[in-house]
């Protein structure tokens, strides 16, 4: 039943939804959640990144995303500039 | 060297009672000295699951404030002897349970006791927080569904930065508690698996217990699910759960019902 149901149905398994909607959610609410160590340590981080970057380009504060992403391993820091459009073009040239 | 655990979930209703009272349960048979501790003031329930609300005279508010004596207020289990339950006031809210008063019992306890199991109440508002405070263990009791996963994951943030613990840079023991789950519909992918949970978590698995009526059934006879019905499924999850707390490495598996032919001819309930 389920091998003919998957071939007719053919849409996404609702429990992969699940799991995916929950790691970019909470991605985001570790990264911005307030309370926690990681995130005063995220704020300093955002902070500081920030005074480099404003040293030599203009950038916009949101257009800077920092995200400490936790495993059992090893945890992953994430930083992601968005750079504006005519300093990406001096570079070229 | 007693042990403080903590039973939280942040989420309401996803077995928090039910998991303290099995697991004190499960401890207290295998001859360890056993205190449960209900932290949910103005909600109290761990009396009534556990059987002992009708024996309930003084409770931890009245110990904190120091109108009772801690041997006055502790109720000691009728069918396990090596079980006892403090009881949360019903009329009072949490706001009398003062920081120092409760550091003052918590020491008290762990001198009496091999393990303190405190029941959190849900949210994350002081309550939980002075639950949480004195643990070195904790349980993260979740549910295989979107809302008690995030929950969980800011619980966990919680145990990381407000405990004495943290406190004193030094990390809570965290253990996953995956309950009312079902492998039928994990496996038909319409619930989320023990591996997305945990991946999702990042925390070690404690046990897996599963979807089951005989926790309702338990509840209804005011037992532990261990002592109700030590046979079934979830008790056997929780049994194994406590032996993995007391520091026996253990293989966690889904539990399924393993019924012989005679069995299924003579389908019996428990």
């Amino acid at each position: 039943m389920s091998f003919l149901a998957n071939i007719f149905a053919r849409r996404q398994q609702s429990s992969s939804v699940a799991k995916d909607r929950l790691q970019i959610l909470l991605a985001h609410e570790r990264s911005s959640g307030g309370e926690s160590g990681e995130s005063d340590l995220i704020r300093q981080l955002h902070k500081e990144i920030m005074e480099v970057i404003a040293r030599h380009v203009a950038v916009d504060q949101d257009k800077v995303q920092i995200k400490v992403d936790r495993g059992s391993g090893c945890s992953m820091l994430e930083i992601d500039v968005e750079v504006p459009q005519e300093l990406s073009g001096k570079r070229a040239s | 060297m007693s042990k403080v655990l903590v039973v939280t979930s942040g989420k309401g209703g996803v077995g928090k009672t039910t998991s303290t009272a099995a697991l004190g349960a499960a401890l207290a048979q295998s001859g360890q000295n056993v205190v449960v501790v209900d932290f949910d003031v103005g909600l109290r329930n761990l009396d009534l699951v556990m059987g002992a609300e009708r024996r309930v005279v003084f409770d931890l508010i009245n110990v904190v404030q120091g109108d009772a004596r801690l041997s006055q207020a502790l109720i000691r289990d009728k069918r396990c002897e090596t079980l006892s339950i403090l009881p949360a006031s019903q009329t009072r809210d949490k706001d009398a349970l003062t920081s120092e008063g409760v550091a003052r019992v918590m020491d008290e306890l762990r001198e009496k006791f091999d393990w303190v199991i405190c029941d959190s109440p849900a949210g994350i508002e002081r309550g939980a927080q002075l639950a949480m405070y004195h643990a070195d263990m904790a349980v993260i009791v979740t549910n295989p569904e979107v809302s008690s996963v995030r929950d969980s994951d800011r619980i966990i943030g919680l145990l990381d930065s407000k405990t004495k613990k943290a406190e004193q840079g030094e990390k809570v023991d965290k253990h996953l508690l995956l309950t009312r789950y079902d492998p039928a519909r994990a496996a038909r992918k319409e619930m989320l698996s023990v591996e997305d949970v945990l991946e999702i978590l990042s925390i070690p698995l404690l046990g897996i217990v599963p979807e089951s009526e005989d926790v309702l059934k338990s509840s209804n006879v005011g037992a532990p699910v261990t002592l109700a019905a030590p046979t079934s499924l979830p008790a056997r999850a929780y049994f194994e759960a406590a032996r993995r707390l007391s520091g026996e490495k253990l293989e966690v598996s889904v539990p399924v019902e393993k019924r012989g032919f005679f069995d299924w001819l003579f389908k019996r309930d428990a």
